[in-house]
């Protein structure tokens, strides 16, 4: 399978990374020739095979439902590119 | 007095029990070193102030004889590992100027055991590369030169001509390992990244299996792949290291709640009538007739040893990487989603939130990166999820059996060779195919696919007069047995310092 334009695009918005009109068509190559690497796993014959869940075959551990951390909102907030009183600030999401 | 900075971690540790120097002088050497090596762009971030505090701490502690397994020992942190109030980039422009305000499980107990940080290391932007190129802060150079090169400290103190790469992801912890810039350093591997870069420097790294040491705190590239473990100068020091690092910690849900083994007593033990498998499909067609000679060495040092060489079949060894360039870039395009310039980091201006979104990760990752997460988005969208995603974690569960099945029949380790060539020059791979590059892990990612140990031991140069390494593979959790044999190969092979300080 291989990408067009349109689709290098979309996967793009998808990412949410900006990419220039001028960079697509290179982009579109290098996403092709990886998707042409990888499409050697369809001589594979995988039925009847389970997809990998867990390289170690171990249980899920649970934890006691209790508080262990909180009360450092502003630890949280210390490498925020912009906040006020403990919030982020992002731009504004609603007309 | 001697150079301490020759000196292997273990011959440091027993130098500072007999106080024949005190872990203030260690470290004044470290930090006189690492200044001096600037232009290798090993490190990142130099903490020297933070490391003479925490000497200073470890010569009380040595004084009272309270010394930790590690005490006064000065290592080499990659930048992927979170250190508290110690700025933390993944060596990407999009984590800025983080500082965290918290440690990584694996950092803190390796402070816990008394290690000094002399600061911290270059790597590829969020591991991703096998050349240490992709670095917002530059490529590392391989303290090794090919016989005759023009490579040398410039007038300015640059270095000239074309060097060589560390290799990557590990690259700078790699480089400062084989240059004395520290005894030995943290690293991580999720295709190859610790054992790669261990090979082109003629030093020696361990890839545990997947859940010895907690990922807690280290910044996530593909969480069923990535393990941290150490570079050092010898298998022993690997050893050492290790088992500080290694350990269950209830913060991260994948790691394993198993005793850590004291690694050091495996170092020496007898690897009399092991079987060592030797996996048919690993001797590539065009594969180099050097690497192959290094392979057959180390079947012999082996063999004298007294381990049982067995030819042994991993047939799918040959779908190990084009799977993992579909479950690492998709793992990574989930985990990198958290770079969205609200939370830390930086931010690029756009006129709606999405905008902005999209405006920082364009600013904020670089090429690679941005590939990978292309990648991983495309082969986890609507409609291509079956067919790429679970296609490769079945062949996964594939590569899985392979391994689980020779050792059912009673193989203790694999020997491989560790990279398919020595290291290449500085933007020699991958600039037009991205997967030129991506080959250089081919011996390596079958490990992290099957969640494995891995060692990547030196054990001999070639024609330009550059290190190739070994590869040893081991039982899950028996990281012991790759030390014993390991030290075999390290006995028999010597050792490869880099003999002349250049730079």
């Amino acid at each position: 399978m291989s990408v067009d334009l349109a689709t290098v695009k979309r996967v793009a918005h998808l990412a949410r990374i900006a990419v220039p009109e001028a960079d697509l068509p290179r982009l579109q190559g290098e996403l092709n020739a990886i998707l042409g690497f990888v499409e050697q796993l369809n001589e594979v014959d995988v039925s009847g095979v389970e997809p990998m869940t867990s390289v170690t075959p171990m249980a899920m551990t649970q934890r006691e439902d209790i508080v262990t951390d909180g009360e450092i909102a502003d630890l949280i907030v210390a490498n925020a590119p912009a906040s006020d009183e403990n919030y982020f600030m992002v731009p504004k999401v609603i007309e | 007095m001697t150079d301490l900075t020759r000196l292997t971690l273990t011959e440091a540790r027993d130098g500072l029990k007999a106080k024949t120097f005190s872990a203030t002088e260690l470290t004044t050497a470290h930090i006189a070193a690492v200044e001096k090596a600037r232009a290798l762009n090993a490190y990142v971030l130099e903490t020297p102030e933070h490391a003479l505090t925490q000497a200073a701490a470890s010569d009380a502690k040595l004084a009272k004889g309270e010394a930790g397994p590690l005490e006064g020992l000065p290592l080499g942190i990659k930048d992927l590992f979170a250190t508290k109030g110690v700025r933390t980039t993944a060596c990407s422009k999009i984590l800025g100027n983080f500082i965290p305000p918290y440690e990584s499980t694996v950092s803190g107990q390796l402070w816990r055991d008394g290690a000094v940080m002399l600061g911290k290391l270059n790597n590829d932007e969020f591991a991703m590369g096998s050349s240490n190129e992709t670095s917002a802060f530059g490529s590392v150079v391989n303290p090794w030169r090919r016989k005759g090169s023009n490579v040398g400290a410039g007038s300015t103190g640059a270095v000239e001509g074309a060097h060589l790469v560390p290799g990557g992801s590990s690259g700078g912890s790699a480089s400062a390992v084989a240059a004395d810039l520290c005894l030995a350093a943290t690293a991580t591997d999720t295709g190859g990244s610790i054992r790669q870069p261990a090979a082109f420097t003629g030093t020696v790294g361990i890839k545990p299996t997947y859940g010895r040491c907690s990922r807690w705190g280290i910044v996530a590239f593909a969480s069923s792949l990535d393990q941290a473990g150490p570079i050092g100068k010898t298998v022993r020091d690997c050893a050492v290291m290790l088992r500080s690092m290694a350990g269950h910690d209830p913060k991260d849900t994948t790691s394993v709640d198993r005793a850590v083994p004291d690694y050091e007593k495996a170092v020496g033990r007898s690897v009399k009538g092991m079987k060592i498998g030797i996996p048919r499909e690993y001797r590539l067609e065009g594969l180099n007739a050097e690497i192959e000679a290094l392979w057959q060495q180390g079947i012999d040092w082996l063999k004298a040893a007294g381990a049982e060489i067995v030819e042994i079949s991993l047939p799918h060894t040959k779908y190990a990487l084009p799977a993992y360039y579909i479950v690492a870039p998709a793992e990574a395009s989930s985990n990198l989603a958290r770079y969205d310039g609200v939370r830390y980091g930086l931010r690029e201006q756009g006129r709606d939130i999405a905008e902005m979104y999209e405006n920082t990760r364009a600013a904020g990752f670089g090429t690679e990166v941005k590939r990978r997460i292309m990648i991983g988005t495309y082969v986890l969208s609507a409609g291509y999820y079956d067919a790429y995603y679970v296609r490769a974690q079945k062949v996964r569960t594939l590569i899985k059996r392979d391994f689980d099945e020779a050792y059912a029949a009673g193989i203790d380790a694999v020997l491989t060779p560790a990279t398919p060539s020595a290291a290449f020059g500085i933007g020699e791979k991958g600039s037009s195919d991205p997967v030129e590059m991506y080959l250089n892990d081919i011996f390596t990612v079958t490990v992290n696919m099957a969640g494995l140990p891995g060692l990547a031991v030196p054990a001999g140069l070639d024609r330009q007069g550059l290190p190739l390494g070994l590869q040893l593979i081991g039982r899950p959790f028996d990281e012991e047995t790759l030390f014993s044999l390991g030290q075999v190969i390290e006995d028999a092979a010597g050792r490869f310092p880099v003999s002349e300080r250049w730079w």
